[in-house]
């Protein structure tokens, strides 16, 4: 990982104006292989962080090395070399000569949170306008310099060259180590895409050589010196309160240094981290009883029944109260996604350490910057003395532990005023992080002549959406400290649908309530809404006896879709079929299914082919291949993409057929990869891909887009298999047993 | 009961003062030798993440107390090969970019090493099944697999 050393600092006068200026070659180290951490500079603030400035994301030192300022960091999806292209190519430096120093809230602009496939739509865009801007200030500069007119000179490989002249002056000489005190200009001309070298081919990823051999400094490997290792010894319940506490069996674990108690929050610290598990084990707490949550058996009449807060029309087309009232055929059913949970390989980690009134917390946090607010409000501190880091941690889907493993730590260090390190175990990561919300949903259509709908009506139930980006931090809520209410994510969207239907309404219910934690998963609310609008669909066709793809095509508008969809059909070898025409023969039947997007109707576009097995006596679904058409516009790495993309589809096919959180009336059950089983590798489909690439278009986001498409398309191949039709995720073999019994 | 523990380690002699020879030695590894190959995933045995070799076989470095391997031989990760000196395998995970963000990693190369070692040309239904109890959840098996192909393509 690039590590943020600070090796060298000197202040500069010039022209008046304080200029900050540092060793950029020591600032970050490039090889993934070098594991030395980001320690703090005594100089806060140190650099500016201000997004309209560049220099707010790009420095560039005497030797030409660049530093590039991200506030989007790397969750293992890439991003970090995808930037670096970014960067290179609008700069014209040799990609070597680019580091990436990401989410530090001392030294990155804000940027938002690392989510919803925004990290290059969003985040490398500004990066790109930042690095135009600053390439133009060094042309002018450089024209300067060399005493030529400003269309006499031109950058190659980070150097202004003369044209005329053939003689040139290295970006480092004109600026190495000042600022550029420059606004970002939102007009600096972009470099023309059909002049690209770096951007858009397959750049072999930064940090794997360091990965593959145990170099990589993860999260979980940071240390500090003078650390101590806490463990934190949860509620049996959410909610109990803890009544009392007897550590006199943890006094005796060698390495035992302290036990920390706030409120219903508790912790023990020790020495070494297995004196850390130890104790946390052999300390004896009494809880009070808690039995708040719903009966599971019983979780979609809870999510029925719950208290309204709030309807939201997420599309209006006409009028389909008054088409669905005068039809003939009309169609309705009720689909329902599970409770999931984000299942890092590696549990949430974070170190925290108090040095002179000011705090520093390094954590896997996709969202520093918002976690310094929060860190902020739950010590009632000023944000501005305190610093969030990020490190690479395990794969993250979304808002999972990280941000309350910071606050454990946090609070420990604080009590203990040492440097902490708190490790989750894995029954704290799968009870603690906050789920993927249950979703439930009411279609109704009706079908007009030749089988097309005239009305779409379709309503979901989810938990409610305050208007603060954030979920509450566990310590802040257990130890009795200010918090905000949770935020599940922008889960209405792609409800709304892609298709010209004449009539359509969509509605959000917005819930009071809901059993465990909510956030967002990858593809919030966007998978369990394409899962449904996409299931629906298929019924439609099926009522109106109409291949799903011809079907599709005939409601679609919009030419991209269309040619992503023709581009779909070849690469599936896909032949004209009613929906449902495939019959079983034997034992194992054999469905081929098709689902579609447009991406929160605005962005990438993506279709799906899933080819599936059903075995019809066990009821067991296993996902043979996946073909997938996929255009997110301009593409900076393919290869990076299908990473991506194969990702997607395997996670989401995990998701589909197997996971759902259990839990008993007082606590989630589902505590280890026993009782929350994923995918494992003899049931992983073959994943086929067509990317279509737009060099000329914007860069569309690709972490979640694939993943929407994936639980439709397998529910339509099952339907197509056997004539059953899956309603509820996951299509475990007792639900399909069920559906084959009522086909 | 606190003891001294000797074993090698990527082929050096390691002392270890440990507290509790029930300590699991993937805590020795990580925080005594400062090698962060083998990962911490579940502690229960159920992931692979931390998986280590101790005298030629693939075990789970989370779930092997520290007292069971004295005397013995790990290997980790690191002792596989470098970024300098890289293994096939581990040639191969770069040549496929078979990491998303890499932490279940370590176990799909030691796992693979063990398959490798007794079976040099693995059918690919073979290596899935060899794999079944390792866990990744960014999703990236099928470059797994394509990696372990190719270092077994590789191979004399
Ligand atoms: S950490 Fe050892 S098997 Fe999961
Ligand atoms: S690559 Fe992330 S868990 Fe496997």
């Amino acid at each position: 990982m690039p590590a943020a050393i600070l090796t060298r600092r000197g202040f500069l006068k010039t022209s008046g104006s304080l200029v900050i200026t540092f060793s950029l070659g020591g600032l970050v180290s490039r090889s993934a292989a070098a594991a030395s951490a980001p320690t703090a500079p005594d100089v806060w603030p140190f650099k500016t962080v201000a997004p309209d400035e560049v220099d707010g994301f790009v420095a560039i030192d005497a030797s030409g090395k660049v530093t590039i300022f991200s506030g989007k960091v790397d969750l293992g999806t890439g991003v970090r070399t995808a930037m670096t292209q970014i960067a290179a190519e609008e700069l014209t430096v040799p990609f070597g000569s680019v580091d990436v120093i990401q989410g530090d809230t001392l030294l990155t602009p804000d940027q938002g949170t690392t989510w919803g496939s925004l990290s290059i739509q969003n985040g490398g865009t500004q990066i790109r306008q930042a690095a135009a801007t600053a390439r133009e200030a060094l042309l002018a500069q450089g024209a300067q310099r060399l005493g030529v007119k400003r269309d006499d000179v031109e950058v190659r490989a980070g150097r202004v060259v003369a044209k005329s002249t053939g003689k040139s002056v290295a970006y480092g000489a004109l600026i190495g180590g000042k600022t550029l005190s420059l606004k970002v200009d939102q007009k600096a001309p972009l470099k023309d895409p059909s002049t690209y070298t770096i951007v858009g081919t397959p750049v072999p990823r930064l940090d794997i050589p360091g990965k593959v051999t145990g170099r990589f400094t993860y999260m979980q490997d940071f240390k500090r010196p003078g650390m101590l290792h806490a463990r934190v010894v949860r509620p049996p319940a959410i909610k109990a309160d803890l009544l009392s506490v007897d550590d006199s069996a943890a006094k005796q674990v060698p390495g035992y240094v302290a036990t920390v108690r706030k409120g219903n929050f508790l912790a023990v610290a020790a020495k070494t981290e297995w004196g850390a598990i130890q104790s946390a084990a052999a300390i004896k707490a009494t809880w009070s009883e808690w039995k708040g949550l719903p009966d599971e058996a019983k979780l979609w009449d809870f999510v029925r029944t719950s208290k309204v807060v709030k309807d939201e029309a997420v599309q209006t087309v006409g009028n389909s109260a008054d088409a669905l009232k005068s039809a003939t055929k009309k169609l309705s059913a009720t689909y329902n996604f599970a409770i999931q949970t984000h299942g890092s390989i590696g549990p949430s980690c974070a170190v925290a350490e108090f040095r002179d009134g000011r705090l520093t917390c390094w954590s896997a946090s996709q969202a520093t910057h918002l976690l310094r607010q929060q860190l902020a409000q739950m010590l009632t501190m000023k944000a501005a003395d305190i610093r969030c880091v990020y490190i690479d941690g395990s794969g993250c889907y979304g808002r999972n532990g990280h941000e309350d493993a910071a606050a454990d730590a946090v609070l420990i260090a604080k009590e203990l005023d040492k440097p902490v390190r708190v490790q989750w175990m894995r029954a704290d990561e799968h009870g603690w992080d906050p789920k993927g919300p249950p979703t439930l949903f009411d279609y109704r259509a009706a079908l007009g002549e030749g089988g097309a709908p005239t009305a779409w009506e379709s309503e979901v139930f989810i938990p409610y959406k305050p208007a603060k980006f954030t979920v509450p931090l566990v310590a802040a809520e257990l130890a009795g400290l200010p918090a905000d209410p949770a935020f599940p994510g922008n889960i209405q969207q792609s409800l709304a649908i892609p298709y010209g239907i004449p009539n359509v309404k969509a509605t959000a219910h917005w819930l009071a309530d809901t059993p465990l934690r909510p956030s967002w998963i990858r593809t919030p609310g966007r998978m369990q809404n394409t899962f449904a609008n996409e299931s629906f669909l298929d019924e439609c066709a099926v009522a109106a006896s109409a291949d799903p793809f011809e079907y599709r095509r005939r409601l679609l508008k919009d030419a991209r879709g269309l040619e992503l969809l023709e581009r779909l059909v070849k690469l599936a070898a896909w032949t004209p079929r009613a929906a449902g025409a495939a019959k079983a023969a034997g034992e194992v039947a054999q469905g081929r299914g098709v689902a579609y997007t447009k991406y929160e109707l605005v962005r990438t576009y993506v279709g799906v082919v899933a080819d599936v097995d059903v075995n019809t006596k066990t009821g067991a679904v296993q996902v043979k291949r996946f073909f997938v058409a996929h255009d997110c516009g301009q593409i900076i790495n393919p290869d990076g993409l299908r990473n991506q993309i194969e990702g997607n589809v395997v996670q989401t096919v995990s998701r589909t057929l197997i996971e759902q959180v259990t839990f008993d009336r007082s606590h989630v059950t589902s505590l280890d990869w026993r009782s929350y089983p994923i995918l494992r590798f003899p049931e992983v489909p073959q994943v086929v891909i067509d990317l279509i690439d737009r060099p000329k278009e914007k860069p569309w986001g690709a972490g979640e887009p694939t993943a929407a498409v994936v639980p439709a398309a397998i529910a339509n191949a099952i339907y197509d298999a056997v004539g059953a039709r899956l309603r509820s995720v996951p299509f475990t073999p007792d639900k399909v047993l069920a559906a084959l019994k009522k086909a | 009961m606190a003891t001294t523990v000797t074993l090698t380690v990527n082929g050096k002699t390691a002392r270890i003062h440990v507290d509790d020879p029930q300590m699991p030695l993937l805590y020795a590894l990580r925080n005594d030798l400062d090698l962060h190959g083998p990962r911490f995933g579940c502690g229960l045995g159920q992931c692979g993440a931390c998986t280590v070799h101790v005298d030629g076989a693939a075990v789970r470095s989370c779930v092997t107390p520290i007292g069971n391997v004295a005397g013995k031989h790990v290997l980790t990760l690191e002792g596989l090969g470098s970024p300098e000196k890289l293994h096939p395998l581990q040639k191969a995970f770069i040549e496929e970019q078979a990491v998303q963000c890499g932490y279940c990693i370590n176990g799909m190369i030691m796992q693979a090493k063990a398959l490798l070692d007794s079976n040099k040309k693995p059918t690919e239904e073979e290596i899935r099944t060899e794999l079944a109890n390792n866990l990744c959840r960014c999703g990236t098996h099928v470059r797994i697999v394509r990696a372990i192909q190719r270092a077994s393509a590789s191979a004399k």
